[in-house]
């Protein structure tokens, strides 16, 4: 709706400054992968998502304020771009086990009570919005208000996402009852694309008040 | 008698680490989960793309 007038001159960055970005940059990749994995599941689209936010960050470096967090700056362009292409159904959501089982061998030596791969698939249950608060938190080590600046909305209101996505996972995982959310279901997926504008009205921007 | 209480991590735990007394038992598998895709190694499709970045920003 806005066209963003392109008054607001922004500084040429030398190349130094373009250095120092780019290893930045490189350096939150992995993260950047980690957090688009658990989001949408597919190992494959998922690095998709990460090369789109790359090229997107890199084209927007003049917008980040060097000694600010490289990784907090980049999760909010990747979510944006999840939730734009997840709009226009590029990713589906679904859950590939062969991959995921290739993917999720849990690392040797360690007893594991959960199946790290039932962990995934209940996690791709969830509501997007309470998933990308609990990836954010629980498995990115944000804190509360660095996620809800990431997500653009209240604080309070990432605790209660996250305080529900907890208490969702703990009973699904203790009772080992796992729903499939099929995405080939019409009306499983028409909830999810409304799920999905509720959460891209935050918009990843300033802590505009949501609910 | 204080068995709801909210744990306080110890100060030594560093910032970041999700697992905290009390979580439930998936938790730690979760921050496992996330740390198993950062300690993969990058594939060679990103640092072509990084590389690409440098020729790309050349002024």
């Amino acid at each position: 709706m806005s066209d963003k007038p392109k008054e607001r001159k922004l500084p040429e960055r030398s190349a130094e400054d373009k250095r120092a970005f780019k290893r930045e940059l490189t350096e939150v990749v992995p993260h950047l992968r980690a957090f688009a994995r658990g989001l949408c599941g597919r190992p494959d689209m998922a690095d998709d998502l990460v090369q789109e936010t790359m090229l997107k960050a890199w084209a927007a470096q003049e917008r980040f304020e060097p000694g600010t967090s490289m990784r907090a700056w980049t999760f909010v362009i990747l979510r944006n771009a999840y939730l734009t292409d997840m709009r226009r159904n590029r990713f589906r959501g679904d859950y590939d086990e062969n991959v995921a089982e290739r993917i999720l061998t849990a690392p040797a030596g360690q007893e594991e009570p959960i199946h790290l791969s039932d962990l995934h698939r209940a996690l791709l249950t969830l509501p997007p919005e309470r998933r990308e608060a609990l990836l954010l938190v629980g498995a990115g080590g944000f804190s509360y208000e660095e996620a809800a600046n990431i997500c653009g909305c209240a604080v309070g209101t990432i605790k209660s996402r996250v305080g529900r996505a907890r208490a969702t996972l703990s009973s699904m995982l203790e009772d080992g009852d796992i729903p499939d959310r099929s995405l080939e279901d019409p009306a499983a997926h028409r909830a999810i694309l409304e799920e999905l504008d509720e959460v891209a009205a935050g918009n990843g921007k300033a802590a505009a008040k949501a609910t | 008698m204080s068995s709801g209480e909210e744990q306080v991590p110890p100060p030594n735990l560093p910032k970041g680490s999700a697992a905290k007394p009390g979580d439930p038992e998936w938790a730690s598998g979760l921050k496992r989960l996330y740390d198993s895709v950062v300690d993969e190694p990058l594939p060679d499709t990103f640092k072509d793309l990084l590389s690409k970045l440098d020729d790309s920003g050349e002024k």
